[in-house]
């Protein structure tokens, strides 16, 4: 896995679990660590904090079991999910688990990675405090280990003399390290589950619906003032003019504004913005109006006249030249297949700039205390960020401690929370009082990091029967891990070093299906690079790479005469590279065609098909996201064309998908939910533009994510075979916009390749 | 200096009259329930009920809020027990959990009013609040469920 989780997983494969107790009275804890070889006890260890354990779970002497989620609450439920894990091995009652959320650890949530990464770690630290539990257990009741039995919190010996989990752990007596070689001989259950697979009630809800769940945007603390940032009329690359050697800035006005305190500025010390400068008042709206008189004389910069078109027809340039960009997928000759192909088709499909738009907009907290800079944001990266943090204000990383807070959405904008968690802190060192930071509603909408404006050309070349002979897939994208993690980038498959490629631009192109020729080509858009700049937005590229192969496949069906569901099929045959391996895609393309049978028999698409009629029509997509860890999943639209108005109705949506073993069935239902109608609203609603450098949207007026009204019936079919559990954050987003393209072709027969899917666009196709 | 009752308890609050009663809640009186979204009253992350109808307190100001009764999520039910809330949890409504507050309050207000509604009358209701996790399928199941409860007491 070329990923950050990938990169800390190699990590854990050197780890040890320690299972004792952290401080007197504390209860037993059990942690992972990380490194080599444990010297000593575990309560030694924990005791010592030489170690430093990531701490998993701890047992209350009340036998209370608390679950240290090291993976940020945006909305998934991960905590419920961890525990469910845990609860199944340790062996304990439901009732008595809870969540906390520690202080920071070096993690990242996002990619739809958090459970098919820690699956099988919090299952064996879950089993592994239930071993030492009995082991400790069986001596109390002076019994061999293997006479006894763990049960709902309790270690009880045959004859039925016991001894609860609550009592072990008050004793003070458990005391374990589980190194290297016993760890692997940890087995966890495959089955007979009990709490595993079960739609328990998420334990994250009661605090959501009473007004006391906390997130970044709601931590105080005393002696704070409020900033805005006064932002330049462009996204990036702005900085003052220079009236003598100061920066033109005037406030002279603001001071007027009772309850202005003053404003700092300064440039991005890491150019993850240009340059800052932040009004500071004793409320937020006195911030704001402060923030509007200050008159800051910009320097625009670079992307002063950049528009979308510009990048877009920028894109359509690049792709037009064959040395551009480098292969991050290559199979066969393509080049030379498709030349020698006899019937060749092309098409090219676009998705526009959108924005991630989480109902809190962006925020953070920052202050200095003895030392050590604190931090409140809601974040998903804070691995990252601590690091980055401390180079900007000057601190080792051990001194940046980013504290959790619920996030008020995530969706792939808080992997970039610290374009405001670093304005934040340079304004509290700068005035030696703690920061809080918010965005307004179009401060969030013109300052983010946006999904790229893409540019897709996909060739094929088939032979006259039919058969795909070569498949070429240019993308063209502004890349998010250019910008924000190039470590993350590989060499190419043509030009090496020279030109390397991104997973997160171009994974999806990358697909299950077996084309003989097959080459996926990555073309940096670097206008949209410079003046975007790009971000990681739910499902990232498989939203995007898919809306165009699988419209793609569906124009190839038309044009050979096969129904959608035979031409993939045909293609998906789990051999060669498309086998599939264990644990990540056991099964292989055999999996995806599963999912396309399910979802066709479900709606009856093979009888649907070409034969609703009167402005009705259906239509399938599938894919895989990503190619190391799929989700296997087929999506079908069913739609209705107003043929004079232009409208499109999604009547229904129907999904199946392979989830392996759904940790929480419902959880995994309501991520599926959810994500079918964020993929509507990329499909339908969302389009973002922009205009010398800005967006021209400014709030939710202009910029329209889906609303109740626009809700279709929704059905998701989950398919549990009990493999390792994959993501559901995100699959569900990616099936949507290809699929309406092809029902919206099977009912009025126009091919919508450019998203959103608008009136005007359908109106000006069914013209021409 | 306002005097304003939220809840049942009276505060007296010095800010200017065009203060929007949103950041009085949220950073005078620290009653963090009530959410900012989108400052135009697009979003309805902000709704409370001013003498038991939804408004959308970034569009109140303090003047207008002053003298009147004014709940907000915390004081809806003093246990968070509401026939609403209940269904919220019943029907795990929430996901990253921001918009809710001011679904519930939506929601609760038109209950209030219509203890019956239709699917046609909650989307007229609910349109105005956005999720963006996209919650709606069950947010409707949950008003539904509420609706039942309700009628029944």
């Amino acid at each position: 896995m070329d990923t950050i989780e990938g990169k800390m997983q190699s990590q854990v494969s050197r780890r040890h679990f320690l299972v004792g107790t952290a401080a007197a009275g504390a209860g037993l804890t059990i942690g992972c660590v990380i490194g080599p070889s444990v010297l000593g006890t575990a309560s030694e260890a924990f005791a010592a904090n030489n170690y430093s354990p990531t701490m998993l779970y701890t047992i209350s002497p009340a036998g209370i079991v608390t679950v240290h989620v090291n993976k940020s609450e945006m909305g998934q439920h991960v905590g419920t999910a961890l525990a469910q894990e845990i609860a199944e091995e340790l062996e304990v009652d439901w009732k008595n688990m809870r969540l906390d959320y520690p202080d920071f650890t070096a993690f990242f949530t996002g990619g739809s990675l958090s459970i098919l990464s820690t699956f099988m770690g919090a299952c064996q630290a879950g089993a592994a405090g239930r071993m030492a539990l009995l082991d400790a257990g069986a001596k109390e009741l002076g019994v061999t280990p293997s006479d006894v039995h763990a049960e709902k919190g309790w270690v009880i010996a045959k004859g039925g003399k016991k001894i609860s989990y609550a009592q072990l752990v008050a004793s003070g007596k458990v005391d374990k390290v589980y190194k290297d070689d016993e760890l692997k001989k940890i087995a966890i259950k495959k089955g007979g589950y009990k709490i595993l697979g079960k739609p328990l009630l998420a334990l994250d809800i009661p605090a959501k619906t009473n007004g006391r769940a906390l997130f970044g945007i709601d931590y105080f603390v005393d002696n704070m003032v409020y900033g805005k940032i006064v932002r330049p009329p462009v996204r990036i690359g702005a900085k003052p003019k220079k009236t003598g050697d100061k920066d033109a800035i005037d406030d002279s006005e603001a001071k007027k504004i009772p309850g202005y305190l003053s404003y700092v500025a300064m440039p991005d010390p890491l150019g993850v913005n240009t340059y800052y400068v932040i009004a500071l008042a004793n409320n937020f709206p006195t911030a704001i109006k402060a923030a509007r008189a200050i008159k800051v004389d910009w320097d625009l910069g670079p992307n002063a006249n950049v528009s979308s078109d510009d990048i877009l027809q920028r894109a359509k340039e690049l792709v037009a030249d064959p040395n551009a960009g480098g292969l991050y997928w290559l199979i066969g000759d393509p080049k030379k297949a498709y030349d020698a192909a006899p019937v060749k088709i092309d098409a090219e499909y676009v998705t526009p700039l959108a924005s991630h738009v989480p109902i809190e907009p962006m925020n953070a907290v920052a202050f200095f205390d003895k030392g050590t800079l604190h931090l409140y944001s809601g974040s998903q990266l804070q691995a990252a960020h601590q690091p980055m943090l401390a180079a900007a204000t000057g601190l080792k990383p051990a001194q940046v401690v980013i504290h959790q807070m619920y996030l008020g959405g995530g969706f792939g904008r808080r992997l970039d929370d610290d374009d405001v968690m670093i304005p934040a802190a340079l304004a509290a060192k700068a005035i030696g009082r703690p920061v809080k930071i918010i965005y307004t509603r179009d401060e969030d909408l013109r300052n983010d990091f946006y999904r790229s404006i893409t540019y897709q050309r996909l060739r094929a070349g088939l032979d006259t029967k039919g058969n795909v002979l070569a498949l070429r897939h240019d993308v063209c994208m502004a890349s998010s891990a250019q910008r924000a993690a190039p470590a993350l980038l590989t060499p190419s498959k043509d030009k090496g070093n020279k030109y390397k490629v991104d997973s997160s631009s171009m994974s999806g192109s990358d697909s299950w299906y077996g084309i003989p020729n097959y080459a996926a080509r990555d073309i940096t858009n670097d206008l949209g690079q410079r003046a975007t700049p790009p971000g990681f937005l739910r499902s990232v590229s498989t939203a995007w790479t898919f809306f165009a192969l699988e419209s793609f496949l569906d124009e190839l069906a038309r044009k050979t005469g096969k129904s959608p569901v035979q031409l993939r099929l045909a293609l998906l045959t789990a051999e060669g590279p498309n086998a599939g391996s264990v644990p990540m895609s056991v099964g292989g393309a055999d999996r995806i065609a599963a999912v396309i049978k399910k979802a066709a028999k479900e709606t009856d698409f093979e009888k649907k098909h070409g034969r609703l009629g009167s402005g009705r029509g259906i239509g399938l997509a599938a894919t895989t996201h990503f190619r190391d860890t799929p989700t296997w999943t087929c999506g079908i639209a069913e739609v209705a064309v107003d043929k004079s108005s232009g409208e499109i109705k999604v009547e229904h949506f129907t999904t199946a998908i392979d989830l392996g073993l759904p940790v929480n069935t419902d959880g995994a239902l309501s991520q599926c939910e959810g994500g079918t109608l964020f993929g509507l609203s990329l499909a339908m609603y969302e389009q973002a533009t922009m205009h010398n450098g800005l967006l021209d949207q400014t709030n939710f007026d202009t910029y329209t994510p889906i609303r109740m009204a626009q809700v279709p019936e929704v059905t998701i079919h989950i398919l549990a075979n009990g493999h390792t559990p994959v993501g559901v954050g995100e699959p569900a987003v990616t099936v949507v916009a290809p699929a309406i393209s092809n029902a919206v072709y099977d009912a009025v027969g126009i091919r919508l390749r450019h998203l959103p899917f608008t009136p005007d666009k359908v109106k000006a196709l069914l013209k021409s | 200096m306002r005097i304003l009752t939220i809840n049942g308890f009276t505060h007296v609050v010095d800010m200017p009259d065009d203060t929007p009663l949103l950041w009085v809640i949220r950073e005078n009186l620290k009653m963090t329930g009530t959410k900012f979204g989108c400052g135009a009253g697009l979003c309805g992350a902000c709704t409370v009920h001013l003498n038991g109808v939804a408004v959308r307190s970034c569009q109140t100001s303090l003047e207008e809020a002053a003298g009147q009764e004014i709940t907000t999520i915390e004081g809806l039910d003093p246990a968070g027990q509401h026939p609403v809330q209940r269904a919220w949890i019943a029907e795990q409504v929430p996901q990253c959990g921001y918009c809710q507050s001011g679904q519930i309050m939506q929601a609760a207000s038109l209950l209030q009013k219509n203890p019956n509604p239709s699917d046609a009358e909650i989307i007229a209701a609910m349109n105005g609040n956005l999720c963006r996790c996209a919650t709606y399928i069950r947010i409707k199941k949950a008003i539904k469920r509420a609706a039942v409860e309700m009628r029944r007491v």
